[in-house]
C-alpha cells in the first residue's frame, strides 16, 4: 500500500487533472471570492509593469551522471513582497517544468502558457544543439514573461521562490508540499468523478471546447504550412545557389558581356543571402509563437477537462445528498464546499479565457503583421538589387552610345 | 515606378516591358538592320494548328502546321491593310531549309531553330511536342528564325528563302533540284571524319574553344534555371494553404474574422502570381536556348574552315610530293621511298621510253595539282574572310541580344519584387486589423 501511494504520489505531481480548488498552495487566499474580486481588479488595473524577467546565457552543466543546460534568469522588481529589488538565479528545464505544475496544481482552471517540448522528435534535434538551445530559451523567456503578466500567476508564492531561491533552497522547497494522503484522497475521488462525466454542463463551456478544437486544428495547419514554407524557401535557396557562380563562369569566356554577367552574378548572390535571412526570420519568429499557440491548445483542453471533473464532483455530491440517509450534515458541508469550488472555477476560467484570447489575438496579429512586414523588407531591398543593375546597365549605355533612345 | 518616364521604345529605361514588347524591340532591332527582304516585306508566323495525315510509310500521324503571313511594308504605312499572303510549313519543312542554308553558305552562321524537343523543363512544363504551351513557343521560335535569317546580309537574298516565304506548293522540289543534298552528305561525311589540321587559323580555333563554352555554360545555366523555377513554385504555391486556413480560421472567430479572411486572399492572389512570373522567365530561358544553339553553328563554321584549310594542305602535301617524284625521275636518285623505286630496283630499270612517259604523265599531274592548290587556296581564303565578316557581325548580334536578354532578366525580377511589395503589403493590412 505504501509504495502504491509513493506512485500516487508521484503522478500526482505531474498530474494536473488531481487536484481542486482548496489549494496546496500556502499564500493563495482561502476565500474562492476575494479570488475572484482580486482578479478583476487586476484586469482594471493600468499596464503598469513592475517586473521585468529575462532569460539568457545557457551553460552546459557536466555531473558524474548526467549533463544538463542551465539558463540565468535576471528579475527586477519594485514589488514589496521581494526582498530586493534585482535577482539573478540559474535555473534549468526540470525547474520550470516543476514551476509550471505548481501553478496548475494551484489553480487548476486558469491557462497556464506553454513550455518548450522537452525535445523534439522530428527531425531528430540533439539536445545540445546550438540553435535548440537558443529555441528553447527564447520559449523559456516568453514563458515566464507571460507568468509574470498574468493578474494570479504572478502573485505566486512558487513563482517568487522560483525566481528568488538559491539552489538549495529551491531543492528543499519542492521537496515540501500537502502530505501524500490527502492529495491521494483528492486523487481517488477526481477519477471517479471523471469516469462518471459531466451531466449539465453550461452551455459557454461546451461551445468553448468546440472552439478550442477548431481552433487547435487551424493553428496545428498553420504550425505545419509554415514549416513547409521553410522546407521549399531551402531548397530553392539550394538551387539558387548555383546561379550566381554561373554566371560568373560564364563572364570568363565574353568580353564585352564579362561586365554585365559578372554584375547578374553579383545580384543573384545578393538576393541568396537576402533569402537565407528571410528564411531564418520565419524559423526564429513566425514558427516559435504558432508552435507555442498550438501546444495552447492542449493547455485549454486540460483545463476544460478539469473544470467539468469539478463540475462532476458536484454533481455526484447533490445525487449523494439526495439519496443518502446518513452523515447528511456532513455531506452538506461537502456539497457547499464543492459548489463554490466550482463556482469559483467557472469564473477563474471565465476571466482567464477572456485574457487568453485577447492575448493570442494580440501574440498572432503581431507575429504576421511582423512576418508580412518581414517578407516586404525582403522583397525591397532584392529590388534595390536589380534596380542598380539596371541603373548601372543604362549609364554604360549612355556612355558608350550603345542605346538608340529615339 | 522607378522610371525616369521616358518615352523610348529600348527596353533600357523602361522597367515594365512586358515580353512581347522586349520581342518587338527585338524585331525593330532586325529590321533596323535594313536588308532589301526585311525592307521589302514584313515576315510573322501567326498561327499554328493541328493536322493528320499519312506520312510516308502510309500510316496516320499528328503533326502541327504553321502559318506564315507575308506583308508588302508599304501598304501597311499607306494606311490600307490588305490581306497578308500566307502559307501552312511544318517544323521539318523548316529543318529542310536550314540544312540547305547550312550546305550553301557555309561560311555563315546560320541562325537556329527552336528545339526539336523540349529540354530545361521544369515539373511544370510539358515535355510534349503536342502541347499547346510548347507549340506556342515554337511558333513563336520559328518567327524569329524567319526574321532572323531575313535580317542576314547573305542568307536574306537567297532565293529558295523567298519562295520558302512565298510559294506553298512545289517548294520541296525545288530545294531538291539544287542538288543540295550530295553535298550535304558529303559535308556532313567529312565534318564527322577526324583529321589534323598543320597550319589552322588561331582566330577559327578560339572560336572554335569558345562555341564549346559557350555551350557548355548556358546548358549549365538553363539546368539550374530550371531547377530553381520548379523551387520557387513550390515556395508560392505553398502560401496558397495560408489562403485556405485563414478562411477556415476566420469562420470561428469573431474579431479577428475579417482581417484574416482578406489576409487569405492575398495569401491566394500571391500564391497565383507565380504562374505569370515563370512564364516570363521561360521566354528568358528562350532566349538563351536561341544562343545555345547558335553556338553550335559557329562550331559548324569554325569546323568547316577547319576542313577547307586541310583540303588545301592535302592538295599541297600532294603537290609537293609529285614534284619530288618528277626531281628523282629527272636525277635518278630515288630519295623518297615509293613501291615503284623498289620494284625497279628489284627487277631492274625501266626503258628510257617508259620514263619518258612517266615523266610527262607527272607534268601534267602536276599542273593539274598547281591548279588545285591555286583553286583551294583562293577557296580557303575567300572562306577565311567571308566566315570572320559573318563571324563578327554575329558577335556584335550576340553581344547586343545577350545584354538585352540579362536586361530584361532584371526587370523580370523587378516585376516580381514589386508584386510581392504589394501583396505582402496588404497582408500586413489586414494582418493589422486581426
Amino acid at each position: 500500500l505504501l509504495s502504491q501511494q509513493l506512485r500516487l504520489n508521484e503522478r500526482d505531481l505531474h498530474d494536473t487533472t488531481v487536484t481542486d480548488g482548496s489549494s496546496f498552495n500556502a499564500s493563495m487566499q482561502t476565500s474562492p471570492a476575494s479570488m475572484i474580486n482580486q482578479y478583476k481588479f487586476e484586469e482594471d488595473a493600468e499596464d503598469t509593469k513592475d517586473i521585468f524577467v529575462t532569460v539568457d546565457n545557457p551553460e552546459s552543466h557536466v555531473t558524474a551522471i548526467e549533463t544538463y543546460i542551465t539558463y540565468r534568469v535576471v528579475t527586477k522588481t519594485t514589488r514589496s513582497e521581494f526582498d530586493s529589488s534585482e535577482f539573478e538565479v540559474r535555473r534549468r528545464y526540470q525547474d520550470f517544468l516543476w514551476l509550471k505544475g505548481r501553478l496548475e496544481e494551484a489553480h487548476p482552471t486558469l491557462i497556464v502558457h506553454p513550455l518548450p517540448e522537452k525535445f523534439v522528435v522530428k527531425g531528430m534535434v540533439e539536445r545540445f544543439n546550438e540553435d535548440f538551445i537558443e529555441t528553447r530559451r527564447r520559449a523559456l523567456h516568453r514563458f515566464l514573461n507571460k507568468i509574470a503578466e498574468h493578474p494570479i500567476f504572478s502573485s505566486s508564492e512558487d513563482f517568487k521562490i522560483f525566481l528568488t531561491a538559491a539552489p538549495g533552497e529551491l531543492t528543499s522547497y519542492k521537496k515540501q508540499g500537502p502530505g501524500f494522503l490527502s492529495r491521494m484522497g483528492e486523487t481517488v475521488k477526481a477519477v471517479a468523478a471523471a469516469v462518471r462525466g459531466v451531466r449539465n454542463r453550461p452551455q459557454e463551456f461546451t461551445e468553448m471546447q468546440e472552439y478550442v478544437e477548431a481552433f487547435s486544428q487551424k493553428i496545428s495547419s498553420l504550425d505545419k504550412v509554415t514549416q513547409r514554407i521553410v522546407r521549399e524557401q531551402k531548397e530553392y535557396l539550394e538551387e539558387l545557389k548555383e546561379c550566381g557562380p554561373t554566371y560568373a563562369l560564364w563572364s570568363q569566356s565574353e568580353e564585352e558581356l564579362a561586365e554585365p554577367l559578372k554584375d547578374v552574378a553579383g545580384c543573384v548572390d545578393r538576393c541568396c543571402k537576402e533569402t537565407e535571412e528571410q528564411v531564418k526570420n520565419l524559423n526564429d519568429n513566425l514558427i516559435p509563437v504558432l508552435h507555442e499557440y498550438a501546444l495552447c491548445t492542449d493547455t485549454l483542453k486540460a483545463v476544460l477537462r478539469r473544470r467539468d471533473n469539478i463540475q462532476a464532483d458536484f454533481e455526484a455530491k447533490t445525487e449523494a445528498l439526495a439519496t443518502k440517509k446518513a452523515d447528511r450534515d456532513t455531506m452538506r458541508d461537502d456539497l457547499d464546499k464543492a459548489e463554490d469550488r466550482l463556482e469559483w472555477a467557472n469564473n477563474a476560467l471565465k476571466s482567464d479565457w477572456t485574457r487568453w484570447q485577447k492575448d493570442m489575438r494580440t501574440d498572432l496579429r503581431s507575429a504576421f503583421v511582423d512576418t508580412a512586414e518581414r517578407n516586404v523588407n525582403y522583397y525591397e531591398k532584392c529590388l534595390a538589387v536589380w534596380e542598380s543593375f539596371l541603373h548601372s546597365q543604362r549609364t554604360d549605355a549612355e556612355g558608350n552610345g550603345n542605346v538608340d533612345f529615339s | 515606378m522607378a522610371d525616369s518616364g521616358s518615352e523610348e521604345i529600348a527596353v533600357i529605361g523602361n522597367t515594365d516591358l512586358t515580353p512581347s514588347e522586349s520581342e518587338n524591340n527585338l524585331k525593330n532591332t532586325m529590321v533596323e538592320k535594313g536588308t532589301s527582304l526585311l525592307k521589302m516585306m514584313e515576315i510573322s508566323v501567326a498561327e499554328a494548328e493541328k493536322r493528320t495525315g499519312k506520312n510516308a510509310v502510309n500510316m496516320q500521324e499528328t503533326y502541327t502546321v504553321y502559318l506564315i503571313e507575308t506583308r508588302p511594308v508599304d501598304a501597311a504605312s499607306e494606311g490600307t491593310n490588305p490581306v497578308p499572303d500566307s502559307l501552312w510549313r511544318r517544323y521539318s519543312e523548316f529543318e529542310l531549309l536550314r540544312n540547305y542554308l547550312l550546305v550553301t553558305y557555309p561560311f555563315s552562321v546560320v541562325p537556329p531553330l527552336p528545339e526539336k524537343r523540349a529540354e530545361f523543363v521544369w515539373h511544370k512544363l510539358s515535355a510534349d511536342n503536342m502541347d499547346p504551351d510548347f507549340v506556342e513557343r515554337r511558333r513563336v521560335g520559328l518567327e524569329n528564325f524567319l526574321l532572323r535569317v531575313a535580317s542576314h546580309p547573305d542568307l536574306s537574298s537567297d532565293k529558295i528563302f523567298y519562295s520558302f516565304l512565298t510559294e506553298e506548293n512545289g517548294w520541296k522540289e525545288t530545294v531538291f533540284e539544287t542538288g543540295f543534298q550530295a553535298k550535304a552528305d558529303s559535308r556532313l561525311k567529312a565534318l564527322n571524319a577526324t583529321f589534323r589540321v598543320k597550319n589552322p587559323d588561331k582566330r577559327f580555333a578560339e572560336m572554335k574553344h569558345y562555341g564549346d563554352e559557350l555551350q557548355s555554360v548556358i546548358s549549365q545555366l538553363l539546368r539550374v534555371r530550371a531547377r530553381a523555377a520548379d523551387r520557387l513554385y513550390g515556395v508560392y504555391k505553398v502560401h496558397g494553404n495560408y489562403g485556405r486556413v485563414f478562411s477556415e480560421w476566420s469562420a470561428i472567430e469573431k474579431e479577428m474574422g475579417d482581417g484574416l479572411q482578406s489576409a487569405g486572399h492575398h495569401m491566394d492572389a500571391y500564391a497565383a502570381s507565380v504562374d505569370d512570373i515563370l512564364e516570363e522567365e521561360e521566354h528568358y530561358a528562350d532566349q538563351l536556348k536561341e544562343y545555345l544553339f547558335y553556338a553550335d553553328a559557329l562550331r559548324a563554321v569554325c569546323r568547316k574552315h577547319e576542313l577547307t584549310q586541310y583540303e588545301l594542305e592535302m592538295a599541297a602535301q600532294d603537290l609537293t610530293s609529285k614534284k619530288q617524284q618528277r626531281e628523282e625521275l629527272a636525277t635518278g636518285t630515288i630519295r623518297t621511298f615509293s613501291l615503284k623505286g623498289m620494284t625497279s630496283k628489284l627487277f631492274g630499270q625501266e626503258t628510257p621510253e617508259q620514263r619518258e612517259a612517266k615523266v610527262k604523265m607527272l607534268e601534267t599531274q602536276i599542273e593539274e595539282g598547281e591548279e588545285l592548290v591555286k583553286e583551294r587556296n583562293t577557296e580557303c581564303e575567300e572562306f577565311v574572310k567571308s566566315a570572320w565578316v559573318d563571324i563578327e557581325r554575329f558577335k556584335e548580334q550576340k553581344d547586343h541580344d545577350l545584354r538585352e536578354a540579362l536586361i530584361s532578366y532584371a526587370i523580370m525580377q523587378i516585376s516580381m519584387c514589386k508584386k510581392g511589395i504589394q501583396v505582402w503589403n496588404n497582408a500586413k493590412e489586414c494582418f493589422s486589423k486581426m
